[in-house]
């Protein structure tokens, strides 16, 4: 009954879709406002029959319906109930199937919040909005249907992959990641729509501002909660690796967030329109392309669902994709071109230019580096690997003269300004550089880019902490307000401006985590008896046993460590654990993290006796760590302040009145 | 519209799908591996279950198949019936096979062969896994072939199939028994 019920909403909603992109594009050329309503009313109803069909599967893996495909492949009775609902989106079929869940809720709240209002623009972004779901809906009826019959009915099943059900983040980054990776599907229909309809003006951007901003915080917390992912669970106490599917996720950031400063170039000086048309279709070009990369496997990683068939549908549609664009783009370059032009080379446009050159050579790196392997073997025959030493020889110059622009840009004022003005704003700031550096270089920092990074990062926070002691400062004269009062009516007043700030912030914070993690990282791999101890950095812990716990879904091992104060006395015990799955090969680690503002201690449990007399454990303590995940949290506050809609701004203005 | 330009545009698809098609054809997991075509390293391993030493110079002249397996491995269970086939066909023709158990204790071994229903052929201890280290193994099952030359034919990793033995062991014994 369930599985007639999702199947058959997944294929109403493909007809719809079909109809939907059809009745649209016709729409709009016969000027038939009723097709046009009822292509928007077409996308309704599949946000309808999209949460019916996923509401369904939950409820099978909820009641362990084996009968349906999905449910047999990753349920399992012995699986605990929060992962069981999660395991959503562990496996293929289920995670196309929360994509097109998503993708119907975006569409039908892109038609509730514009219908009407954009013409030929709206319709044909709602056209291509329908077009992509056909595509994911067409998997889900076809490759990737997650509610195939199974007969005999089993009893029970495997349960989800085991790396994907040992921590609670898996509950966090798969869907902030797709919440992330679909929403970019919006602007892309917008672009698209403007380069069909030939309404190439600034119309398209200010109506899916907003929409890139929520994909891109999605995105941001769905990366930034990937690493923190990664080192909470894979046990080698890192949390970024290169890895092509982390690289997938990574690259549609770099060229979202060259985005959303480019666009203000266009809004502002009218100039960079082909520039922004193309970099949001390669945004979305590269969120598919992170699919097909992982669902293919056409790539080794530690990502790779199953293969099948399914690699070739994602060709195609990249194919397609690619191929409408870049005609489109190409057909439309010359009704693009602009009379803006730079005025001096210290502007605000100016840095977002090079802001923009260095995050594409970036992505292109990246991408480089991913594809590389690839190349080779199809040019020269040969299997090669691109690891973390290509990407951090690349990467390190381009992220620190990113973080000095970060602090250059904010000083700046659009069409430029002459040397005074630019050093007067930007003394103070390059002495928090001078110092910091100094102090880096004389506590003996190992390595050149970290001083860079450090250096560059004080520089960054002064310049855009100042932006908020000006503008706070010239307030507090203006209406005799108080210094709280004046900084919070200043972000509220521009909150575009002073949320990109915050945002700079959290970047800044998430830099120097990383720095300080990978220049410190102190770490030593032991073997213990109970009662012996280890020191690494200044932390000693004493290895007091092994205890032992078996579990529905899994037989759990882990190790007593305590952590001793300078007097040798125990303050607090840390337990890391190597976690056996039933359903799997490979024991899966639990590593025991306590994390403070100023650093971490890792111990992980690589290897043990089976009578408690010894343990393996690699300890591992490195600094600012906890600064990347609360400067993603950061990120994300200082991006949610710059897109709250401008209603919010009149009813505190009332406020202000009274 | 400027159709031209479009047209022109058109064409930078080609590559890109091209590439990504040719490697929708490959197996990223495939790791070439130095040994085919080399001496197989040497090994002098005790045969489970007897005071038996088995070394590889002692068997110059003869096709070997060597076959690193593991009880915990499910992949072996897949291939070992295969395995007992091909030993059936190909050990009257003189082609001797060995297991050698990788990361395993005897006891689990022994227990494995008696569940699957036996196997005809020894199955070789590997302490500190040494021979496979030397063979360059990177997981369970993969099997070596050796030519009577002692150099390595052909490496497989993963499961073998039947194909394995007709395409790499026949043309062996097509040599040497032409060679009588």
């Amino acid at each position: 009954m369930t599985r007639i019920l999702g199947s058959t909403a997944i294929v109403v909603a493909l007809a719809l879709a079909v109809y939907g992109a059809v009745a649209a594009v016709v729409g709009v050329r016969r000027r038939d406002g009723a097709l046009i309503r009822s292509s928007q009313a077409a996308a309704y109803a599949n946000c309808g029959l999209l949460t019916l069909a996923t509401l369904a599967m939950v409820y099978a893996l909820l009641t362990h319906d084996f009968s349906i495909s999905y449910v047999a492949q990753v349920g399992s009775r012995a699986t605990p109930t929060f992962f069981t609902i999660i395991s959503l989106w562990s496996a293929l079929e289920g995670s196309i199937l929360f994509w097109g869940f998503v993708l119907s809720v975006y569409t039908a709240s892109v038609v509730y919040f514009t219908r009407g209002r954009l013409g030929s623009l709206g319709s044909y972004a709602l056209a291509t909005l329908h077009a992509v779901g056909i595509f994911f809906y067409l998997l889900l009826t076809g490759v990737a249907n997650p509610f195939g019959a199974v007969f005999p009915v089993p009893a029970d099943g495997p349960g989800p992959n085991p790396l994907l059900q040992n921590h609670p983040l898996m509950a966090v980054h798969p869907p902030f990641l797709y919440v992330g990776y679909v929403g970019m599907t919006v602007p892309f229909a917008f672009a698209i729509g403007a380069l069909i309809s030939g309404r190439l003006d600034d119309v398209w951007l200010k109506a899916t501002r907003r929409w890139t901003m929520t994909a891109w915080i999605f995105l941001s917390l769905a990366i930034v909660a990937g690493m923190w992912w990664s080192y909470e669970v894979l046990g080698w106490g890192g949390y970024w690796a290169w890895d092509p599917v982390e690289n997938a996720s990574f690259m549609p950031w770099l060229t979202a967030t060259a985005f959303l400063h480019s666009v203000m170039v266009q809004e502002r000086r009218g100039m960079l329109r082909v520039w922004n048309l193309t970099l949001i279709i390669a945004t979305f070009l590269l969120t598919i392309l992170g699919t097909f990369l992982t669902r293919s496997g056409i790539l080794s990683s530690v990502h790779a669902f199953a293969n099948g068939p399914i690699g070739y549908y994602f060709l195609g549609f990249i194919a397609l994709v690619l191929l409408v664009s870049l005609v489109l783009l190409a057909g439309r370059s010359a009704e693009l071109k602009t009379a803006g032009h730079l005025d001096r080379l210290a502007s605000r446009e100016f840095t977002f230019l090079i802001n923009n050159l260095l995050l594409s050579a970036f992505c292109f790196t990246v991408l480089l580096g991913t594809l590389f392997p690839l190349v080779a073997e199809a040019v020269r025959g040969v299997k090669v690997s691109v690891g973390g030493p290509f990407f951090n020889r690349m990467s390190l110059p381009i992220i620190v003269t990113l973080l000095f622009l970060l602090g250059v840009g904010p000083a700046l004022p659009w069409r430029g300004a002459g040397a005074d003005v630019l050093g007067r704003r930007l003394l103070p700031a390059a002495v928090a550089a001078g110092v910091v550096a100094a102090l880096a270089l004389a506590l003996r920092v190992p390595s050149f880019y970290a001083v860079l990074a450090f250096a560059f990062a004080a520089f960054a926070l002064v310049s855009n902490v100042q932006e908020f002691v000006t503008g706070a400062r010239a307030r507090m004269r203006a209406h005799g307000e108080s210094a709280p009062r004046a900084l919070l009516r200043l972000i509220g007043a521009n909150r575009r401006r002073y949320g990109g700030y915050i945002a700079h912030l959290g970047v800044l914070a998430v830099a120097t985590g990383i720095a300080a993690s990978a220049a410190y990282r102190f770490e030593r791999e032991v073997t213990l008896k109970p009662g012996q101890t280890v020191t690494v950095r200044g932390y000693t812990v004493r290895f007091d046993g092994l205890w032992a716990k078996d579990e529905p879904q899994r037989f759990v091992v882990g190790a007593d460590i305590a952590a001793l104060d300078a007097r040798g006395r125990p303050y607090r015990t840390l337990t890391p654990r190597l976690n056996f799955y039933r359903n799997g090969g490979e024991p899966i680690t639990t590593p025991a993290v306590r994390t403070r503002l100023d650093d971490d201690l890792y111990i992980n449990l690589l290897a043990f006796e089976r009578d408690g007399s010894s343990a393996t454990v690699h300890v591992i303590v490195e600094p600012l760590v906890a600064w990347i995940w609360i400067g993603g949290l950061i990120v994300a506050l200082g991006a949610a302040i710059g897109t709250i809609p401008t209603g919010a701004r009149v009813r505190s203005r009332k406020v202000v009145r009274v | 519209m400027n159709w031209k330009r479009s047209l022109v545009a058109a064409a930078a698809v080609v590559p890109v799908v091209g590439l990504f098609y040719y490697g929708m054809g490959q197996d990223p997991k495939a790791i070439p591996s130095p040994l085919p075509g080399r001496p197989a390293p040497p090994f002098a391993l005790n045969a489970m279950g007897t005071a038996d030493t088995v070394r590889l110079a002692d068997l110059k002249g003869q096709v070997v198949v060597l076959n690193f397996w593991a009880s915990w491995c499910l992949a072996c269970r897949s291939e070992h019936e295969v395995l007992r086939e091909a030993a059936a066909r190909y050990g009257p023709r003189g082609v001797r096979f060995y297991g050698v158990l990788y990361n395993d204790t005897p006891e689990n071994g022994a227990a494995y062969i008696a569940e699957m229903g036996g196997q005809s052929y020894p199955t070789l201890l590997d302490p500190q896994t040494r021979t496979a280290i030397d063979y360059g193994l990177y997981g369970v099952p993969e099997t070596f072939i050796i030519g009577p030359d002692g150099r390595v034919v052909y490496k497989q990793v993963g499961p073998v199939t039947p194909e394995t033995f007709t395409r790499y062991v026949d043309p062996l014994l097509g040599k040497r028994e032409a060679a009588r």
